[in-house]
């Protein structure tokens, strides 16, 4: 791969990058990456081309620092949020979260809840449906998956806590008015619902990747272009405020290791 | 009429076994905190010690879930999470995964906002309120008598008025809350990051109880919290009100302490084995007292003392 900055790009920069670009357009809005690299990618697009997003600590206030995980002490707040407000940003329209997955399925159906069994039921417990339903309602979503195998991107998912298109169609236009899955991206690719019915699509694959690869780990069948691109490499910019000030730690490095 | 035969203030002061002798088997309890934050755990070690079974726990739910789970003493569960909140990385509670895959509990399932919109509702004395949370999700199958409503006015448009979810109100028989600092007639203050929904858990209960690391005179709360905005629980909404200094542990009362990790951690681990539940109930929950409890942590050696 090529060198910018003296280190030669690796996976989990191109991943942060694949995030930051989730957000690209999205102007003054809550942007809400739940995850290690999701925030670092969130960060690092409000740190260059959406300088007016907004973005919490992971606790009650929407901060201002450029830093993934800034200490408690040099925390900027720009306002206090506790979780009660979260509510308020929710149901206004104003966020767009990414949050993890455990299962996803083809139409962007997202799961967190269980696994087998019904879901009055699950012979798996999750953790809970969390705030999956009225964020997938309410506002833009996008998802994150750290490890792509066909276990997590599956073909129908057990629990349907986040909606994905084919809820969203059955529920009509009035009241999907406001849904929408922009990107999932994963440690292999990136991939968005641009297609006429709404199934997911391969939009790039991470240098080093083919479509082949990731069609082996997919669990259903991705709608796949006739020329695949590749994934953008982080600009020399885009490195040096991952590698000095959004991520100095490297944490972005264990949760996306290097391909072995 | 003399000064004398004025009636005087309530007295709200109970020990927490008072408090959860007034509780009864079957009753919805509402409990404070959120995950493995600011929970009444003093008062849910009380419950543990009592014979209370059958319980409704309705909750943003952390370790006390898993432990009243374990001791077979909760029922029903309304809940949108369980996270004990331990480590880097968000960990599932095994205890309270135990009872629900195991059938021991019956579960109302909810998003987190409609939690706060059913806490609401029984606080503003509201059959339910309208909600988009939940169209088009599994809640409706994992929560069966969740209905819709039609809005009564035009949609988008001039159209056909707009399905909701109806959720509805989740009234509470008791509510328990543990907060920073308190007056001695009940009035409430946070003063860490966060109140979570404290508040509107004791405005949608009947009767109401709130432990406090300390307890203030009179007048003396807004200098106690720093600041009048931080005096968020009125006594207006609150029955019996507790000294419980620690009173959190294990989870985190931030700004006071934060959670004791190396505690939850073992406490975690009981998941693995009904014995090491059983030495950990005799060992760490079955004080006659809150007191003797502190006292048991505070003897503990150093490198068990976490965080």
């Amino acid at each position: 791969m090529s060198t910018h900055a003296g280190h030669p790009v690796r996976r989990a920069d191109v991943c942060a990058v694949a995030v930051a670009d989730t957000f690209r357009g999205d102007g003054e809005t809550l942007a809400n990456p739940i995850g290690i690299i999701a925030m670092i990618g969130g960060r690092l697009a409000r740190a260059t081309y959406e300088p007016d997003l907004l973005m919490t600590d992971g606790e009650a206030g929407l901060i201002a620092n450029h830093e993934a995980v800034p200490a408690k002490r040099d925390r900027m707040v720009e306002t206090y949020n506790p979780y009660r407000r979260m509510f308020d940003v929710v149901w206004s329209g104003r966020r767009h979260v990414m949050m993890g997955a455990t299962q996803v399925d083809q139409y962007g159906n997202q799961n967190i809840a269980g696994l087998g069994g019904t879901p009055a039921r699950p012979k798996t417990q999750l953790l809970g449906f969390r705030g999956a339903p009225g964020n997938t309602i309410n506002d833009t979503t996008s998802y994150f998956v750290a490890v792509h195998g066909p276990r997590v991107f599956v073909p129908t998912v057990d629990v349907v806590t986040g909606i994905g298109y084919d809820r969203a169609s059955a529920l009509g236009p009035v009241a999907a008015r406001f849904h929408e899955i922009r990107r999932v991206v994963s440690n292999l690719g990136v991939f968005d619902f641009e297609t006429p019915d709404h199934r997911m699509r391969l939009r790039s694959v991470h240098p080093g990747v083919t479509a082949e690869d990731v069609v082996a780990a997919t669990g259903f069948e991705l709608v796949i272009p006739s020329s695949v691109t590749t994934s953008r490499l982080p600009t020399p910019d885009e490195l040096r405020l991952l590698d000095d000030i959004i991520d100095p730690e490297g944490t972005r490095y264990t949760e996306v290791p290097d391909p072995t | 009429m003399s000064p004398e035969a004025y009636p005087a203030p309530k007295d709200k002061r109970l020990t927490e076994d008072e408090a959860v002798g007034r509780l009864q088997s079957g009753m919805t309890i509402g409990i404070g905190g959120w995950g493995s934050r600011r929970k009444p755990m003093s008062l849910v070690r009380a419950i543990l010690r009592s014979d209370l079974i059958d319980l409704h726990v309705v909750t943003y739910g952390g370790p006390e879930v898993g432990m009243l789970c374990a001791a077979g003493k909760i029922s029903r569960l309304t809940f949108a999470f369980v996270a004990p909140d331990v480590g880097a990385a968000a960990v599932l509670e095994p205890h309270f995964r135990a009872a629900r895959q195991g059938g021991a509990i019956e579960c109302t399932e909810l998003d987190e906002g409609m939690l706060l919109l059913g806490l609401h509702a029984a606080a503003w004395r509201m059959p339910f309120l309208p909600t988009r949370v939940g169209l088009g999700s599994d809640l409706l199958l994992a929560n069966p008598g969740l209905r819709t409503v039609r809005s009564p006015y035009p949609g988008p448009g001039g159209g056909e008025g707009e399905e909701l979810i109806a959720q509805p109100a989740i009234g509470l028989d008791a509510a328990l809350v543990h907060l920073n600092v308190a007056d001695e007639r009940g009035n409430g203050a946070y003063t860490g990051p966060d109140l979570y929904f404290d508040d509107l858990l004791l405005e949608a209960a009947e009767q109401r109880f709130v432990s406090a690391e300390r307890i203030v005179p009179v007048g003396d709360l807004v200098a106690a919290a720093g600041d009048v905005t931080r005096l968020r629980v009125s006594r207006l909404f609150v029955d019996g009100l507790v000294t419980a200094p620690n009173g959190a542990h294990p989870t985190s009362c931030d700004p006071d302490y934060g959670h004791d990790e190396a505690f939850q951690k073992a406490y975690l681990a009981t998941a693995k084995d009904p014995e090491r539940w059983d030495a950990f109930r005799r060992d760490w929950l079955s004080f006659a007292t809150e007191a003797e409890y502190q006292a048991a942590l505070a003897a503990r050696p150093a490198e068990g003392a976490a965080s």
